[in-house]
């Protein structure tokens, strides 16, 4: 597919009617991809659409069954990675591959270090790794410090560069912001413009279409394995990509927010709570309202989080559940008070991966409640059903769901003791549009049953459809209050320390 | 998509939990083998003491099954045992009438060790595996300050009974006490291994901060896991004294046949996987296997590289044999 806007250039990478099979399922079928140097080219799907699949066979890691790469205009066939990367094709995986106490350098050419007299040779491995940062504009980064101490998004600048100093003229990035901050993610922005200046062809895996519509000149959806468009970025619009995503129109992306009918009396109530991360936060959440809480990563978001559900809890002032004074000093006590606590680290904290559907979805209801649990009886198909869970049924291990159905075991887990406040961290990260849009039907749903909902996200988007009010947080201070749909602008201004102007 | 919706549900089969499928295997075939072997095992009695015989073992497995399925180590039930059967050998002396406190107090001297060894691996947070290695030593040393290298005192017929009589039964013959206790103690482990308790030991092992996050009381689930296992030494170390008698040897090396045993029945070191049914089949697998070696002619010294062997073995084939369904899923 020749497109319009772009240079005449042939492509740095030519793939034609790529097909692969695992064990006699078909997981690519017929799916053309060509890069063009100094393009950034999006790909785009939902989970299981083949993504991973596809750039794993760019980079050597698996064979097609069928079709061809070329490579600057010849076929290639790479049986390893290390192959793929001798002919300039490196990716950055999404999980960091770094040794955390090992300096910037040692990392960059972890395997490939250079050799003087039979030593490693500290001297140029150091500044060729400051060259390369140089070339990038990183200049903030000692090619000597250990990468432990590095911030998330200077490693990540460590990972580009590690893959860079192959020479690389192909790089395929795996959601590069999955583990970045919201302002962090401007450093990758400008990273990948550098990237693209320098001639190299990138490619760019990420569920969040923001960055996709930022970043690329191009979109590749896949579905199903199969190739559904390749439009250039300008011609489509955010609503028209999900729809190639998930093949068919999502009505509207959230549900309705709640009428003020709906709203009932204040079931939680902080006053001028504070701990060692945290002081003066002050806040209400009533019965079927959904109050997001807004910030950069490490304002507090998560801190206020866990000291309402009892894991870090508040050392001063008063939390009211439902009118009565309550302190909740372990998650136990706060599950006990009716407090649910859906945390953002899914596979960390949330699951226990090799137990099976059924004991995931008891555990809190066991664990916290044993014998005497004084709650009513429990139909786990009905509940399963309930948060649209799909999978082979209820003694399946959860590891082997989708990210999406996890977290469906995770909200199911803790629908089970039925609980009045529900605090939600970062509930839709990683998993694909179709799960996303169950998750918020599912959320609003419990607040329409008259749950109190406290929700935490990232995606600005996201909070803004979901909250019927936005707090924001900064430097660990409630920072201000917004009412239903406000600007993004209007947000990001609270959560980086400015007042709003008085309009 | 290969996923169907959990609403149509196939109706409720019988199904074997992880790894417990090649044990029973591997158990079936050695049964059979020993009757083709030992003249002994042409009727129901030679399986009877075969059962008699590995019941200790037994019991100390689904102690060593709650400790290790909740992620640790109990390395202190083998002198554990020893010192129990000192213990109430001194006690005892022989007297009659002692054997009614002496049963009770054994039994809670059990419970105080696994106390011990859980509170401080979870409070002090030090290595099960460090905890229970002192606590080896500890009772050792003590054993034999105690006695001096040779016990003394002797234990009660009443004592005795459990690990050594039988009562009749038709078509059976005699069946050993130790038998039916075997018998009640495994309904009693399944059953607490079905209820909510059980399943949240499990799911601390696979992980804790989930469970704490969700509310239980992980350092008590684990601390009671060490006090069962402290417990089933105790009952273990009854049946022995019965059967074999006092000695100072009594629990020499029983900890690593009973982790040997727990690991061969398909129980993942680390925690989190793993059925105490299978646990118990692995301790009678090994015993059967020893039954089976002794009777082919096998020297007995062997006997500790063969359980060498098989735990490695178990092991990798526990770590190895999944490896590939891994990469099946990591598409």
């Amino acid at each position: 597919m020749v497109v319009t806007g772009l240079t005449d250039e042939a492509p740095a990478v030519r793939m034609r009617a790529i097909g692969k099979q695992f064990f006699g399922n078909s997981v690519l079928r017929d799916v053309d991809l060509d890069l063009y140097p100094g393009e950034v080219h999006a790909l785009v799907g939902e989970n299981g659409a083949g993504k991973s699949t596809l750039m794993k066979i760019l980079a050597g890691v698996h064979r097609p069954d069928a079709g061809t790469v070329e490579l600057g205009g010849e076929d290639v066939t790479f049986g390893s990675p290390r192959q793929a990367q001798a002919a300039g094709i490196s990716i950055v995986h999404q999980e960091f591959n770094l040794l955390g106490d090992r300096t910037v350098a040692e990392n960059v050419f972890l395997g490939r270090e250079p050799v003087r007299r039979g030593q490693v040779d500290r001297k140029r491995m150091e500044a060729d790794t400051a060259e390369l940062l140089d070339g990038l504009g990183e200049r903030g980064i000692s090619p000597r410090t250990a990468v432990r101490r590095l911030p998330v998004a200077h490693q990540q600048v460590v990972e580009i560069v590690k893959a860079l100093s192959t020479d690389a003229k192909v790089l395929a990035m795996d959601e590069p912001t999955a583990a970045l901050a919201d302002h962090e993610v401007e450093l990758l922005y400008g990273l990948v413009k550098r990237l693209r200046e320098r001639g190299i062809a990138v490619l760019y895996v990420s569920h969040r279409l923001r960055e996709v519509f930022d970043l690329s000149q191009r979109i590749t959806v896949l579905k199903d394995g199969e190739l559904v468009t390749c439009t250039p970025t300008k011609e489509l619009t955010s609503d028209q990509l999900v729809r190639h995503m998930v093949g068919r129109p999502l009505e509207a992306q959230f549900p309705d927010l709640a009428d003020e009918a709906h709203l009932g009396r204040t079931r939680l109530s902080v006053r001028g709570g504070g701990n060692a991360r945290l002081s003066g936060i002050g806040l209400d959440v009533r019965a079927g309202e959904i109050v997001g809480l807004a910030g950069l990563q490490g304002a507090g978001r998560s801190a206020v989080a866990r000291a309402i559900c009892g894991v870090d809890p508040f050392t001063e002032g008063t939390v009211e559940l439902d009118g009565s004074p309550v302190t909740p000093t372990s998650p136990r006590s706060a599950i006990r008070h009716g407090i649910a606590f859906v945390t953002e680290d899914r596979k960390g904290d949330g699951l226990a991966l090799r137990q099976s559907v059924r004991d995931n979805a008891l555990l809190v209801r066991r664990a916290a409640f044993g014998r005497a649990r004084g709650l009513g009886a429990l139909d786990l198909a009905a509940l399963l059903r309930s948060v649209t869970l799909v999978s082979r049924g209820p003694d399946q291990e959860v590891r082997y769901l989708s990210g999406g159905n996890q977290q469906k075991v995770v909200l199911a887990k803790w629908l089970a003791v039925e609980p009045n406040v529900l605090v939600v961290d970062e509930p839709t990260r990683g998993i694909d549009v179709g799960a996303k849009r169950a998750v918020y039907d599912l959320l609003r749903g419990l607040a329409r049953e008259g749950v109190a909902i406290l929700m935490i996200s990232s995606e600005l988007p996201e909070l803004i459809g979901m909250s019927d009010r936005v707090l924001v947080m900064h430097e660990g201070r409630l920072a201000g209050e917004l009412p239903a749909g406000p600007t993004e602008e209007a947000v990001m201004t609270l959560a980086t320390g400015h007042e709003l102007e008085a309009a | 998509m290969t996923e169907t919706s959990t609403v149509e549900r196939k109706p409720r089969r019988i199904r074997l939990a992880d790894g417990t499928g090649p044990v029973l295997a591997v158990l079936a075939v050695l049964l059979i083998a020993l009757a083709f072997v030992g003249p002994a095992y042409s009727e129901p009695a030679g399986y009877l003491a075969l059962l008699k015989r590995a019941a200790p073992l037994m019991i100390l497995a689904i102690g060593q099954y709650f400790v290790i399925v909740s992620g640790g180590f109990d390395l202190s039930v083998g002198s554990l045992v020893t010192a129990q059967v000192v213990i109430a050998a001194r006690l005892i002396d022989g007297e009659e009438g002692a054997t009614l406190w002496v049963i009770p107090l054994l039994l809670v001297t059990g419970a105080l060790v696994g106390l011990v060894n859980g509170l401080i691996t979870t409070r002090l947070l030090v290595p099960s595996f460090i905890v229970t290695l002192g606590m080896l030593l500890v009772l050792d040393g003590a054993v034999f300050l105690w006695t001096g290298g040779s016990p003394r005192g002797a234990l009660s017929e009443a004592f005795r009974v459990v690990g050594r009589e039988g009562f009749e039964v038709p078509l059976l013959g005699s069946v050993p006490w130790s038998v039916l206790l075997l018998a009640a103690l495994v309904v009693a482990a399944v059953l607490f291994m079905r209820g909510g308790t059980g399943r949240t030991l499990v799911a601390i092992g696979d992980n804790d901060k989930s469970v704490r996050l969700g509310g239980g009381r992980v350092e008590n689930l684990r601390t009671l896991a060490f006090v069962l296992s402290g417990i089933s030494a105790a009952i273990a170390a009854i049946l022995l004294g019965g059967f074999a008698g006092v000695s100072a040897q009594v629990g020499e090396g029983l900890e690593f046949r009973v982790i040997t045993a727990v690991v061969l029945g398909g129980v993942v070191l680390g925690g989190g996987r793993g059925s105490v049914v299978a646990a118990m089949a692995g301790a009678l697998t090994l015993e059967a296997l020893f039954s089976l070696l002794n009777l082919l002619g096998v020297a007995g010294g062997l006997e500790s590289a063969v359980q060498g062997v098989i735990i490695i073995a178990a092991v990798a084939y526990a770590s190895v044999g999944r490896i590939p369904f891994r990469t099946r899923r990591s598409t």
